[in-house]
């Protein structure tokens, strides 16, 4: 055995970023993937609903049944288009689909907050999975607590309001810092694993094997310019999401980008094992996109983790996605920092070298 | 490595490989002397690269002995990697890199400090002609070219032992006469070159030659000695009607086979006395045609060979 040479892996490492350099379009991709998800995740795939057209029947007439309905008419989920004063008219509209839901405010209204029962009622299009995601989200909306902080201290109450309804500025907080996580996994696992299969779909492999190059020099080489290149992606979506949505990182950025480092390692793992199971670099792309579906759905990132059956959770724990999505929401939202998040990080590192132990296990097979 | 210069270069016993029910290569022995050009003769898929790329350590046997440079391959395949070089048989360097970034990366995988590179790389820009390529991307070289840097690369290391799989298969007869040159001249400074090839000019030019088919070795020696050894005769037939008297000739006994080449007709027989017949069969068609005795080539070492074998194989 000739063992490892820092010198070969060097020479390796030169030789793709040349290759790289010369290849535009991965280059492009390099830079416009970030941008792209950025801007389609903050502006357009706004999953916080909002504008909803929406009727008020107020039975209640009372000051602060107004108080209520002008609250949620400011918090924008719904655009209150129509006032009906009864609740037929109202059911008109909605058959009609001018409107999709009906708030009611009983006449018992102010009854109502003293005891158990729900204050409000929304009537709502229920053949509309959005409108019902957007009451369920209303349902939540904190009415006693609203009133009754308003009395006592109004900046308190507000600040609940804004923090449940305030689309605009919500949707692209919550969404960076998992984005993070999902663009460098898109661009982590595909391009180690292309760039792996390549080198033997071009027959390069043949000659290298018989120079003093080993697997683990010429893998490693391939893949340490990714590294590089998922820190400049997470630092290039950190800094569009502080200037286009203001996204904050409040706990400590050298954790930030820790996290990041485990996470992108764990990424390339997964790339270098796919590399050794497929033949093409259309597999390759195939076997990525196979492995990015699972962890974009079910890492918490596009839906509530909370929100999904327990063997859908199990497997998510699986996916370094999900640990990824949980490090960064706690670092850049609540400011917390690595040593409360260890446990994802094991989650990381363990999967990390379960994948590069399987891989390795099967380069060492020559040509064969 | 030198440390035996009498052992063959390579030395392989009862060299099999599979691939699932396909036996590639079946029961090889060969031997290699040093510091001659030795060549491996035989039709596409006769199991040549798969030999080559078990002796270089590439692809291990199914069964059988391998030595090379006396190393126990596949065991002691690092330490030969230091010793050989492979121009296989596809272009297997970057097409998106520079001639001159491809040959430096190969410098710096085979550990040459940067002094001995560049002077490394100049002979080679010298001996291979590619000084004025050198900043030419490899995937926009010709196929001469491209052929020219393969070798640059393979011989890099100073091989004492190089192998060349079909290397002249995507070049012009000029290119391929001016690369034989080239390895005649390796060989002459010590190295030794095993060359596979379909084209019989290219194995005529060999030091010495094993012909394979269907993985098995059918004969070996050099071309005069296989020319020699042959228990056949060749026969030249002149006629203006050669593929009738090719049909003339179907079945006739004594007759191995029969090529049709420009306007003539090269046969080969099984002695001499198989000479009156195959005249008088073929004047019933040309009585002008001209029925002689030829010098044998090897192309008809190669059919005689190729043909006994096959003969062998229905006996069993
Ligand atoms: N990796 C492989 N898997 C299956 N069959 C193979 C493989 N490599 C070669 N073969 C088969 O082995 C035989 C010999 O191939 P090869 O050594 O490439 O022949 P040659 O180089 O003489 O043209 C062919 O029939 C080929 O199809
Ligand atoms: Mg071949």
């Amino acid at each position: 055995m000739i063992g490892f040479s820092p010198r070969r892996l060097w020479a390796v490492v030169t030789k793709e970023l040349r290759q790289l350099k010369r290849d535009r379009l991965t280059y492009a991709m390099i830079v416009g993937i970030p941008i792209m998800q950025l801007l389609l995740f903050g502006y357009a795939i706004n999953m916080d609903v909002r504008h909803l057209p929406a009727a008020v029947v107020d039975q209640a007439h009372s000051s602060r049944s107004r108080q209520v309905i002008d609250e949620l008419h400011q918090a924008r989920v719904f655009d209150f288009l129509h006032a009906p004063t009864t609740a037929d008219q109202a059911q008109r509209l909605l058959r009609a689909g001018d409107i999709k839901v009906i708030l009611v405010v009983p006449a018992d209204f102010e009854h109502r907050l003293t005891t158990d029962q729900p204050p409000l009622q929304l009537i709502v299009d229920g053949s509309d999975q959005v409108v019902q995601q957007a009451a369920r989200q209303l349902s939540q909306f904190p009415v006693r607590a609203y009133l009754n902080g308003q009395s006592l201290s109004p900046p308190a109450a507000q600040v609940a309001v804004v923090a449940y309804y305030n689309p605009d500025r919500e949707a692209p907080l919550n969404t960076v810092p998992g984005l993070i996580g999902v663009i460098l996994t898109m661009t982590m696992v595909m391009f180690t694993a292309i760039a792996l299969v390549r080198e033997r779909e071009h027959g390069n492999q043949e000659f290298l094997i018989t120079t003093p190059l080993s697997s683990a020099e010429l893998t490693l080489g391939k893949v340490l310019p990714f590294i590089a290149i998922g820190l400049i992606q997470t630092s290039l979506v950190l800094l569009l999401g502080k200037l286009i949505f203001q996204v904050p990182v409040r706990g400590p950025l050298l954790d930030l980008y820790l996290a990041a480092l485990v996470f992108i390692v764990a990424s390339l793992a997964l790339g270098i094992l796919i590399s050794t199971v497929v033949r093409s670099q259309f597999q390759a792309m195939q076997a990525a996109i196979f492995t990015f579906l699972p962890q974009i759905l079910l890492s918490g990132f596009m839906f509530p983790f909370e929100g999904m059956p327990r063997p859908a959770q199990w497997f998510a724990e699986i996916l370094p996605l999900t640990h990824f999505v949980r490090l960064s929401r706690g670092i850049m939202l609540r400011g917390a920092d690595l040593s409360s998040l260890w446990p994802e990080l094991l989650a990381l590192t363990v999967f990390s070298v379960v994948a590069l132990s399987v891989a390795i296990l099967r380069v060492n097979k020559r040509l064969d | 490595m030198s440390d035996n210069p009498g052992s063959p270069a390579i030395q392989t016993r009862g060299l099999t490989r599979r691939f699932g029910d396909l036996v590639a290569v079946d029961h090889l022995d060969l031997s290699v002397p040093r510091g001659q050009v030795y060549g491996f003769l035989g039709p596409n898929g006769c199991g040549k690269s798969t030999t080559i790329r078990m002796l270089c350590g590439l692809l291990l046997p199914s069964d059988g002995d391998i030595r090379v440079l006396d190393l126990d391959i596949p065991r002691q395949a690092e330490t030969l990697k230091q010793h050989i070089g492979y121009m296989t048989q596809s272009f297997s360097l970057y097409r998106d890199l520079s001639v001159r970034e491809n040959l430096e990366f190969v410098a710096r995988l085979f550990g040459l400090s940067r002094a001995r590179r560049r002077q490394r790389l100049d002979e080679l820009f010298q001996t291979y002609r590619l000084e004025a390529l050198s900043e030419q991307l490899a995937g926009t070289l010709s196929g001469g070219q491209r052929q020219r840097l393969a070798l640059a690369a393979a011989v890099l290391n100073e091989p004492e032992l190089l192998f060349l799989d079909e290397p002249t298969s995507a070049v012009d007869p000029q290119s391929r006469r001016d690369f034989w040159d080239v390895l005649f001249g390796l060989a002459d400074s010590g190295t030794t070159l095993l060359v596979s090839t379909h084209y019989m000019d290219e194995a005529e030019r060999c030091h010495r030659l094993a012909i394979l088919q269907q993985g098995e070795l059918v004969a070996e020696g050099s071309p005069d000695q296989l020319k020699q050894r042959m228990e056949a005769v060749s026969l030249l037939v002149e006629t203006d009607r050669p593929r009738r008297a090719q049909h003339a000739l179907d079945g006739l006994e004594g007759v191995r086979s029969c090529a049709q080449i420009g306007a003539t007709l090269r046969v080969l027989v099984d002695d001499e006395a198989a000479l009156a017949p195959v005249r008088q069969r073929v004047r019933t068609v040309d009585p002008d045609a001209g029925v002689n005795v030829t010098d044998v080539n090897l192309e008809d070492v190669f059919v005689a060979a190729t043909l006994a074998r096959a003969r062998h194989g229905e006996a069993q």
